[in-house]
């Protein structure tokens, strides 16, 4: 005789879990928008605090510039070497330029320099807000009356969307000069069909797309970054002080990469 | 009968399952001073933390002047805040600021006065607390007496007119601690800021406090004077000041 009601117990249990985890995922998400709008509007609060915009700008944007050139160098060296034979086989060799410079401004560039940046200066925030947090600096602010949102938050979010679109510019510049030096000077691809087949394909409309994915890449970023450090607190499963704040770092980075990749499908698809 | 400064009534407060606070009376008076001690783990940082704001009562009212704080209109809660300073157990100085842009923070960061005047306080109070050279200093280049020195600096540097010690001597050493114990009270004469310090240095605290409250799990089990604890016949009073179970 079946006993159907054996596992009923356990069967609540599971579903007590998934109504937990999807009322946790719903909650911070909330939270995450709040912060978020929080952090924008404080931006708008005199007086502006150009000098905290200042430093961070430096710390994302100028300190990030020598990974950026060489992440750039090197993929752009990699697509014109892989470009060179794959366009051989179709005796289409002199496109190298157009596929190069395209693939690198409409997709490569933003999104490997938002990767890049992520791992540089992103995981540094979650850190350092992080461990503000647990070792109540981030409470003292509020003691003190200084917003937190606005001290910590809406700095780094300008400064990042300043930076952003320009390391994405220079990655782009970068990227298409390591094509030529594959392309033209290793393959032999004559330089001038080189440089107008790039001038030629790349319209305004891809570089705008470019810009459009690092400005909000800048967002994506810096938001979930500086979230995951400011409510380190608030994860009961990833443990208090070292151990939460390097769990936050490591979810940061992981976090931001996905939704890189997806926010840059999603822009891609109303782009095309 | 004088009206209290602040007033815990009834105030419970509890995270997830464990309840810290269940059902704490306190009264605070205006130009006290007023030592909470207790075991460790019995809510008292948690007690301080209600009347900055920093946590909020599941039950009970937080009286200031007689007036509850939740029903107090935003701007007069602002002020009521403004007056209020605290000073944090581990310091929470931050890293990337030196000596001076801590202690300058409150100052600089709300526009209170103009950056000459904000150079001019914060070198006076570094001064009276004996922190002249070390302003370009960062917190880490610092002794842990140094560190609460300038802690301090920077809870006074506003002029509040409430300061809240959370435990103020944690890992000094006996002289270390009766410096900062004498750092207060000489400011606290000077400044007459009502001043509420949580404490485990018995009998040192009592030299230092006007008045006394015991927290016990969870609820306030003595407040009296520091002559009327010496001579209480209350058993948990009498045997956690001798330090028996």
């Amino acid at each position: 005789m079946a006993k159907p009601y054996i596992n009923r117990p356990m069967d609540t249990k599971q579903i007590e879990n998934i109504g937990g985890a999807t009322l946790d995922a719903v909650t911070s998400i909330g939270r995450m928008t709040l912060f978020f709008i929080s952090g924008v509007a404080c931006i708008f609060v005199r007086p502006f605090q150009l000098d905290k915009i200042f430093d961070h700008t430096w710390f994302i944007g100028a300190k990030s510039l020598f990974v950026i050139v060489l992440t750039g160098l090197f993929t752009g060296m990699v697509l014109g070497l892989q470009g060179y034979y794959t366009l051989v086989t179709f005796g289409s060799e002199a496109a190298l330029g157009a596929a190069v410079s395209l693939s690198i401004i409409r997709e490569l560039g933003p999104v490997l320099s938002a990767i890049m940046i992520t791992a540089r200066a992103g995981s540094a925030m979650a850190a350092e807000i992080g461990v503000m947090r647990i070792s109540e600096q981030i409470d003292a602010l509020e003691t003190m009356q200084i917003h937190p949102i606005r001290f910590l938050f809406s700095p780094r979010i300008v400064a990042a969307l300043i930076s952003f679109p320009l390391l994405t510019a220079i990655f782009d510049v970068v990227g298409i000069f390591g094509g030529y030096l594959t392309g033209s000077l290793m393959m032999g691809i004559n330089q001038s069909v080189y440089m107008d087949k790039v001038v030629e394909s790349v319209r305004t409309i891809d570089i705008f797309g470019g810009f459009l994915k690092s400005f909000v890449f800048a967002i994506v970023v810096t938001t979930i970054c500086c979230y995951r450090g400011y409510y380190t607190h608030l994860s009961t499963t990833q443990g208090y002080g070292a151990k939460g704040v390097s769990m936050a770092t490591t979810n940061s980075v992981v976090q931001s990469c996905v939704y890189i990749l997806i926010v840059d499908y999603i822009i891609t698809y109303f782009l095309v | 009968m004088t009206l209290p400064l602040i007033q815990f009534v009834d105030i419970k407060k509890s995270f997830g399952s464990n309840h810290v606070l269940k059902g704490v009376n306190l009264s605070i008076y205006q130009g006290d001073i007023l030592a909470v001690i207790g075991k460790s783990g019995t809510g008292k940082s948690v007690l301080l933390k209600h009347i900055i704001g920093l946590v909020s009562q599941d039950s009970g009212e937080l009286l200031i002047r007689g007036i509850p704080l939740h029903s107090m209109p935003r701007k007069e809660k602002l002020l009521f805040k403004n007056e209020l300073s605290y000073m944090f157990q581990e310091n929470a100085l931050f890293d990337f600021l030196t000596v001076f842009d801590n202690i300058a923070l409150p100052l600089a960061e709300n526009c209170l006065y103009p950056k000459s005047i904000i150079e001019e306080r914060v070198n006076t109070r570094m001064q009276q607390l004996g922190l002249g050279p070390i302003g370009g200093k960062f917190p880490f280049q610092l002794s842990g007496g140094m560190r609460k020195r300038v802690a301090l600096a920077r809870a006074l540097v506003t002029d509040p007119k409430v300061v809240l010690f959370d435990e103020p001597t944690t890992g000094l050493d006996p002289i270390r601690k009766k410096k900062v114990h004498t750092m207060i009270e000489e400011y606290q004469r000077q400044f007459g800021f009502t001043a509420v310090i949580v404490s485990h240095d018995i009998p040192e605290i009592f030299d230092l406090a006007q008045h006394v409250a015991m927290l016990d799990e969870g609820k306030i089990v003595f407040q009296g004077t520091k002559e009327d604890i010496l001579h209480t016949h209350t058993n948990i009073v009498n045997a956690f000041i001798r330090g028996e179970e």
